[in-house]
């Protein structure tokens, strides 16, 4: 029983959000809000590997979303569309959705690779000194994309939503759902089977005590290589699903805000704790959508209580100031996020019988 | 075949010589200790003997192996493991944890091993926890084997950081004052210990250690070093009534306080 638990609300989840996705049960823009919640927990997931597990503070996340964005959308656009840089498709159209993977995957190839960008200096460096690295890492990516005149340059790229039209003439599914949801559970999967191993523990050595684990037979340039791979190639994943969720990318959306976003929700959720990052990107994502519809309340009880103006409105704009306002109280009062270091196990350990991790 | 050997290593830190012609020849199986005052230079021999610095002349061979350029990880998959004055358990990891990263010098799985579960990896996952037991059920700690290291008392985590040591294997264990900062209550109890590894674990000590009470009662043969240079060398008996320990020690006395 235990061991089919997890696979079993999976599948009832995925095949709930697709069904309703699929019978309007759910608007297109509460479809968004979920694809983009899933991709905001990838991040977050694998933000956390390096800034949380590890103890290194990477501030350059976008960089590496940037680059999983641009190689999966080149490879998907040119193996099933009509492109002006690659002409005709390479394949017919019925091939998107088997193949959609291998284009994620690719973008996840190519974004761990950029990461050794990060991996290499962090031998010698450590701390703040890596953080001025990792955001010029990032600087070095979009500035790079950006000057690429054949896939758009600061203007941007598109054609994927001819990708994702190619997988609904295969089958009429929210493909885009479906794809965001395994790539959440392929990031949770195989983060949670690397920092429950005993070779994966290496990195929370590092974190604790570099010195320490070196001495103690870690090869640590070889863990950070490892960490900083992995946590890149998922931040690829992410950005191949948000480019493909889009239908375009463009340099613009991968600045050092996006890398704040990441941050923050590492922040929020807990350093060091999976189901953490995944409730803070929920929480996170929500927030951003809820108060959409929150401010215009504040708007009319502020003016039935006549406490502003008539002629002054509280518009959206205040949701920036909200949001980090609640993340000063968060740090004033609850500093270590909204899990700290445990995972949920820890603070309800009855849900243990329900479930085995394998 | 020596288990270690170190000659004429010298080590400056700028202009500073650390370390000057140290020489050292362990045959395997001694309990040697290492004494001079603060600042002498002892934490430097163990930094350059462990790898973390390079000897600026000299060499030293570990089992037959010149460990000139290796990497300290490289180093204690020989066969070498140390300690350190200020503990450096990973606090916020079990004290299982701590012993099982340990064994990473042994693990031979890699990432995607890790990620698929394979066999080799469920494998040694599960023998690398039973020797993690085997080694504290050993020192008496598997009591505390879930328990976090900044919780565990002071005297317990010196235990525990040697029982992660013990943990690599080694054939050589070099322990950095061990006693520092112990009660002298907790003092025999670590006697004990360390007899006690040297014995059933057949490793063979070099410790660096000030505790008097420890260095006597255990070492069988002892260097004393002051400003990096060897200044005498010789069992308990011999280092206690050597003039120069003394003065290296004490201070001349024809030094005038003030």
């Amino acid at each position: 029983m235990k061991q089919f638990s997890i696979p079993a609300v999976l599948t009832v989840t995925l095949v709930t959000l697709v069904g309703i996705s699929l019978g309007e049960g759910i608007n297109l823009y509460w479809q968004d809000v979920i694809m983009f919640m899933g991709i905001n927990i990838i991040l977050s997931a694998s933000l956390n590997l390096v800034n949380g597990y590890m103890g290194e503070f990477s501030c350059g996340h976008a960089g590496f979303m940037a680059v999983g964005a641009y190689v999966s959308s080149l490879v998907s656009v040119a193996l099933f569309t009509q492109s002006s840089l690659f002409g005709a498709p390479i394949l017919s159209s019925g091939w998107a959705v088997p193949l959609f993977p291998l284009c994620l995957l690719a973008g996840m190839a190519a974004a761990a690779i950029s990461g050794l960008l990060v991996a290499i200096p962090s031998f010698k460096t450590r701390g703040d000194y890596l953080a001025i690295i990792t955001i010029a890492a990032s600087f070095i990516i979009k500035s790079a994309i950006e000057n690429i005149k054949p896939i758009g340059g600061a203007r941007g790229f598109m054609g994927m939503g001819q990708v994702t039209a190619a997988m609904s003439g295969t089958a009429d599914l929210p493909w885009m759902m479906f794809w965001v949801f395994l790539g959440v559970v392929f990031t949770i999967w195989i983060l949670r089977r690397f920092v429950s191993s005993t070779y994966g523990k290496g990195i929370l050595a590092i974190s604790q005590d570099e010195i320490a684990a070196e001495i103690m037979s870690v090869n640590t340039n070889k863990m950070k290589i490892v960490a900083f791979m992995l946590s890149s190639g998922l931040a690829g994943l992410a950005g191949g699903l948000f480019a493909h969720k889009l239908g375009y990318v463009n340099p613009g959306s991968f600045t050092i805000l996006k890398s704040t976003e990441c941050l923050v929700m590492v922040y929020l959720g807990g350093m060091g704790s999976l189901s953490g990052s995944v409730l803070s990107a929920v929480v996170y994502t929500l927030m951003l959508e809820i108060l959409r519809f929150v401010i215009p309340w504040i708007n009319d009880l502020l003016r039935w209580a006549q406490l502003i103006p008539t002629d002054y409105q509280v518009t959206q704009i205040w949701k920036w100031v909200l949001i980090p306002l609640l993340l000063v109280l968060l740090m004033q009062f609850r500093p270590e996020g909204i899990m700290g270091r445990h995972e949920l196990a820890d603070y309800f350990p009855w849900i243990k019988k329900f479930y085995r991790f394998r | 075949m020596a288990l270690l050997e170190i000659k004429d290593m010298n080590h400056a830190f700028g202009g500073i010589e650390a370390v000057a012609g140290f020489n050292l020849h362990l045959e395997g199986g001694e309990l040697n200790g290492l004494i001079g005052p603060n600042g002498a230079g002892k934490t430097t021999i163990f930094n350059l003997v462990s790898g973390f610095y390079q000897p600026t002349g000299g060499q030293i061979f570990f089992r037959n192996t010149n460990t000139a350029g290796l990497k300290p990880h490289r180093i204690t998959g020989l066969g070498l493991a140390r300690t350190f004055q200020n503990i450096r358990l990973w606090p916020e990891m079990t004290v299982l944890d701590n012993i099982r990263v340990a064994h990473h010098y042994s693990l031979g799985y890699g990432f995607l091993a890790c990620i698929f579960r394979t066999p080799t990896f469920l494998r040694r996952e599960r023998e690398v926890t039973t020797a993690a037991y085997e080694i504290l059920e050993s020192l008496n700690l598997k009591d505390f084997a879930q328990e976090l290291p900044k919780n565990l008392p002071y005297g317990l985590r010196r235990i525990v950081e040697i029982a992660r040591a013990l943990a690599t294997r080694p054939a050589l264990l070099m322990l950095d004052e061990p006693a520092a900062g112990l009660t002298s209550a907790d003092l025999q109890g670590l006697i004990d210990v360390i007899r006690m590894i040297h014995q059933t674990f057949q490793v063979t000590i070099w410790m660096i250690e000030h505790q008097m009470q420890v260095v006597m009662d255990l070492c069988q043969y002892i260097q004393c070093i002051d400003f990096g240079v060897t200044i005498a060398e010789g069992t308990p008996d011999q280092i206690q009534n050597n003039p120069a320990v003394i003065k290296a020690y004490l201070g001349d006395d024809t030094f005038q306080c003030c």
